[in-house]
């Protein structure tokens, strides 16, 4: 299996796959921009000029200091400005950024799984169990994925005890996000074990008396890379939104650890007084966080499955 | 078509039943009704006549049937958080909402498909090439954010347009509208256009590249070598043929609109049902969000059902095959 | 001599790439007289299609005519501005594609796509116009043509479909009838059918037909003339009796030795060796040398030209009289 994985990335560089990234600007800068801030995120902690969460390194005094411009009282610049309790504006971006950041990819790697598994499911037992599956999928198909996240985290949020709720919160957010987004793995993986499955070696084997699964396993997995590859950066972005949704609606990151749809929601409370850096600059950053992604997964998808789109 | 419109209705009945049972877990299952019912202070006889009051001594089947009872009727129980009926804080929200997502669906359809067209006829055109940029920066910003910054130009910067609530509305008597004053109209503004811009992008592309597609096709081709002009070629033979696929996927993007609607509610704070199930949400409140969870896919079903018969409707190949398996 | 109805000089095609020019269609010189059919035969992008759609006016962008004459009713028509174009298209050219499936608009019924061409180039109101074509569709044979005015193409066999289309390019009734692969897609019972229309129309309106096809059965059976393409030239060209039984240029006579015979004795079928070069990599001198058996020194480096031997035109150095004895 992992030959076969290493066979198919070295037919990927062979043809035109890093030629072609050689070639778009788009990717190239989307792909910069998105590792830029995700090693941000990473290196949040040596990076961020002050840390936001510790009361002791706050001074109320530089509340509402103007981006690049000394604080009335304090006389300390700040970048990108402070917020109303004296919080640089760009250490929150990085710390939020990180919460962002890990819900999205948590979000997708547990979509991930669960789509992997249950398409593998489908596809191989077939049956009630199929349809069933297969059901489930396209009724959530039906609603919107955000509609589908709010209500998982609704009834998720029921289910967790009060006190522990706002601690919960991110952990809950991850799962809602993840249901709302197994769908599309599970379709392509589908695909592919149904089309594996009638094959002769694998017919062949079952004659054999073997187990099929593990020889179908290591063929349909390397097959299924490519797209799986790019649904789980195109669902990246919309995980990446949903959470900034969420948060922003109120219903996900709690203010004790804002994602940067919580920076943004309390920056909303500032536009009318004029402290417009409160919310411009963690909007931008989710923004330029969103488009490199989504940019990243249009080519990718253009790239490794034309067939996909 | 009779035979096809009662088998999409009785599939339609499935998925509110599945709904509905969804509902009814989370009724029964998320947190302890009797709890939020009775806060701290009760004795074990309030527990059992709240326990009776509400069914749950009855066994699993009966208790479903009835919440299924009680929500053709649309009684969804009380809100836990306001102690008032669910179906009355509906009734009295939804006018918002449906005037709201009625102005986007419009918007979105008018200007999408125009501009979808547009585009398309013109794909290497200098203009054609802008809007598909910025209809690429649309997809990927967040409803909120295009909501926030019109707020902040038009509202904040310009004062023009209202940035919160309504307006003024009318009341007649089962249905409030803010159609018929200045202030209603120019308060739906803003959440119409935050609302409407992503659905229509989205058709906008959809459009386009339906038309790119049909535009190749032979018939086509064969229409211009017949000498036929533009204007006949692209909206009496492509367009007619790029709206098939264009009605299913927009009838499904009318159904989003109303559940985006929630974000954009909550932005404008408009006083829509959107709002209330947010803040079920944020508060627990499990009856409303059941209620509005059946009522949103009442809504959606609807939709689909609509879609399909105008489906039927554009495309002679269904109908004619739908008619030859009813013989 | 009756009148010639088209007149194609020079013609040459091009489309620029990134890397260099190809030239799918390069110097082609015939000409259709009044009620012939021009058979075009050829292997697949030998450049017949390229010919046809450069004449009607329909090459895809890049495509362009880069070099020659059209000449349609004693009027140039390679030059003109797209809308006057357009009003050829239709009214004096009609075109008829491969494939009935796809020709016709699925979602219009049958009537109004003939009346929306009628009306379009006759200015006829519209009762007039939907008694012409259930003429026209009378006139190409389909049954109970006044019931099924308003049927919509699906309800169609792929012949009768095919023989819609072509009522369709009468419908203004042009003096030039384009006809690209029309029987390719269907049946062979069905072909015979269509050709027989086909046929029938050149010779009641005089209409001057250019048969693009591969087979040919096809041409065999219906044209007066023959073109044979190579790589975007026209290598021989005469009379359909003498290209079929006396074949002059190397790749008529193997396009010739393929076709099985239905009676007589079973040769084994000729083959020609290789295959036909990519636009990109066109060999210098004859296009077909690397194919040919007979190929000698001119044939590496000089390009044949079109020059009549016998009641044909040839484009071979083997009947070139400075080689021909050397």
């Amino acid at each position: 299996m992992f030959t076969k994985i290493i066979e198919n990335f070295q037919r990927a560089r062979n043809s035109d796959f890093l030629y072609s990234f050689t070639k778009s600007p788009v990717a190239i800068i989307s792909f910069f921009i998105s590792l830029a801030l995700i090693l941000g995120a990473i290196f949040a902690p040596f990076i961020a000029p002050h840390d936001p969460f510790n009361p002791a390194t706050l001074n109320l005094m530089n509340g509402f200091s103007a981006p690049m411009q000394p604080n009335e009282f304090t006389g300390e610049i700040f970048w990108l400005g402070t917020d109303d309790q004296g919080r640089d504006v760009f250490s929150t971006i990085l710390f939020g950024m990180r919460i962002s950041l890990f819900v999205g990819f948590a979000a997708v790697a547990f979509a991930m799984v669960l789509g992997v598994t249950l398409g593998l499911i489908a596809g191989y037992v077939g049956g009630w169990i199929d349809a069933a599956i297969m059901r489930i999928a396209d009724v959530q198909l039906t609603f919107p994925g955000i509609l589908v996240a709010m209500l998982i985290f609704g009834i998720v949020k029921g289910f967790t005890p009060i006190e522990q709720r706002d601690e919960m919160a991110i952990w809950v957010l991850i799962i809602a996000i993840g249901l709302s987004e197994w769908v599309q793995f599970a379709r392509v993986v589908r695909g592919a074990t149904l089309v594996e499955k009638n094959k002769e070696y694998v017919q062949a084997a079952r004659l054999n008396g073997r187990s099929s699964t593990g020889i179908m396993l290591s063929h349909i997995l390397p097959n299924v890379l490519g797209p799986v590859l790019v649904i789980a950066t195109i669902s990246l972005a919309l995980a990446i939104i949903a959470e900034a949704t969420l948060s922003f609606l109120g219903v996900g990151a709690p203010p004790t650890q804002p994602s940067l749809g919580t920076l943004i929601r309390i920056g909303q409370g500032f536009l009318f007084s004029g402290e417009w850096w409160i919310i411009l600059f963690p909007a931008l950053t989710l923004l330029m966080l969103a488009l490199s992604v989504n940019l990243l997964g249009d080519w990718l998808r253009d790239v490794l499955n034309p067939k996909l789109r | 078509m009779i035979a096809f419109a009662i088998r999409r209705i009785f599939q339609s009945i499935i998925v509110l039943l599945v709904v509905g049972l969804v509902a009814f877990a989370m009724f029964n299952f998320v947190g302890d009704p009797v709890d939020s019912m009775l806060g701290q202070e009760r004795t074990d006889a309030d527990v059992e006549r709240v326990r009776t009051q509400l069914g749950l001594d009855k066994p699993f089947p009966v208790q479903y049937y009835r919440f299924l009872e009680g929500a053709i009727q649309g009684n969804f129980g009380i809100s836990y958080r306001q102690g008032r009926p669910v179906s009355e804080m509906i009734a009295e929200r939804l006018p918002a909402t449906l005037e709201l997502a009625f102005v986007s669906a419009f918007l979105a359809i008018i200007f999408g498909v125009t501009l979808g067209i547009f585009t398309a006829i013109y794909k290497k055109g200098w203009a054609a090439n802008i809007i598909m940029t910025l209809s690429l920066i649309g997809v990927s910003l967040p409803t909120f954010l295009i909501g926030i910054l019109l707020i902040y130009l038009f509202a904040v910067e310009l004062s023009w347009l209202p940035s919160f609530g309504r307006g003024e509305v009318v009341d007649l008597g089962w249905w409030r509208t803010g159609f018929l004053t200045k202030s209603g109209l120019l308060a739906i503004i803003l959440p119409a256009i935050t609302l409407g811009l992503y659905q229509m992008t989205l058709i906008m592309r959809l459009v386009r590249s339906e038309m790119l597609e049909v535009l190749r096709q032979d018939y086509i081709r064969f229409a211009r070598a017949r000498g036929l002009k533009d204007r006949s070629i692209y909206f009496r033979h492509a367009l007619k043929n790029t709206l098939v696929p264009v009605i299913t996927v927009t009838g499904m993007q009318l159904g989003s609109i109303i559940a985006f609607a929630i974000i954009t509610e909550t932005v404008f704070q408009w006083p829509g049902v959107g709002l209330l199930f947010i803040n079920s949400i944020r508060f627990v409140d499990i009856p409303v969000m059941a209620a509005y969870l059946m009522l949103i896919s009442l809504m959606f079903v609807t939709i689909n059902f609509i879609v399909d018969m105008l489906y039927f409707a554009i495309d002679p190949r269904v109908r004619l095959e739908k008619r030859g398996d009813e013989k | 001599m009756s009148e010639n109805i088209l007149d194609v000089i020079d013609l040459s095609v091009e489309i620029p790439t990134r890397h260099n020019i190809l030239k799918p269609v390069d110097g082609l010189n015939f000409n259709i007289k009044r009620g012939e059919i021009l058979g075009v035969v050829g292997e697949s992008g030998a450049g017949k299609s390229m010919a046809g759609n450069a004449i009607i006016g329909l090459l895809e962008r890049p495509a362009h005519i880069a070099d020659g004459e059209i000449w349609l009713n004693k009027k140039r028509i390679d030059n003109l501005p797209a809308e006057s174009m357009r009003k050829i298209r239709g009214k004096e050219i009609g075109m008829i594609f491969q494939d009935p499936l796809t020709s016709l608009n699925p979602l219009l019924p049958i009537g109004e796509q003939l009346t929306e061409t009628i009306i379009e180039h006759l200015k006829i109101s519209k009762k007039e116009a939907l008694d012409r074509a259930i003429t026209l569709l009378e006139e190409v044979r389909i049954p109970a043509a006044t019931q099924r005015i308003n049927a919509y193409p699906h309800q169609f066999s792929g012949g009768m479909r095919q023989r819609v289309v072509i009522a369709l390019a009468l419908a203004a009734e042009p003096s030039l009838v384009i006809a690209d692969e029309p029987t390719t897609a269907l049946d062979v019972s069905v072909q015979a059918q269509i050709i027989s229309v086909l046929k029938k129309i050149c010779k009641e309106r005089g209409t001057a037909i250019m048969l693009i096809t591969h087979d040919m059965g096809v041409i065999a059976e219906s044209a007066d003339r023959v073109a044979v393409m190579y790589s975007g030239q026209i290598v021989e060209i005469g009379k359909t009796y003498n290209i079929i039984k006396k074949p002059r240029h190397p790749y008529t006579v193997g396009l010739m030795g393929s076709i099985p015979a239905l009676k007589g004795d079973n040769e084994r079928l000729v083959q020609i060796p290789g295959s036909m070069p990519r636009l990109n990599n066109i060999p210098p001198g004859c296009s077909f040398h690397p194919r040919c058996e007979k190929a000698f020194e001119p044939c590496y480096n000089k390009r044949p030209l079109l020059s009549k031997i016998g009641d044909s035109k040839v484009a071979c150095w083997l009947y070139d009289e400075g080689y021909k004895n050397g």
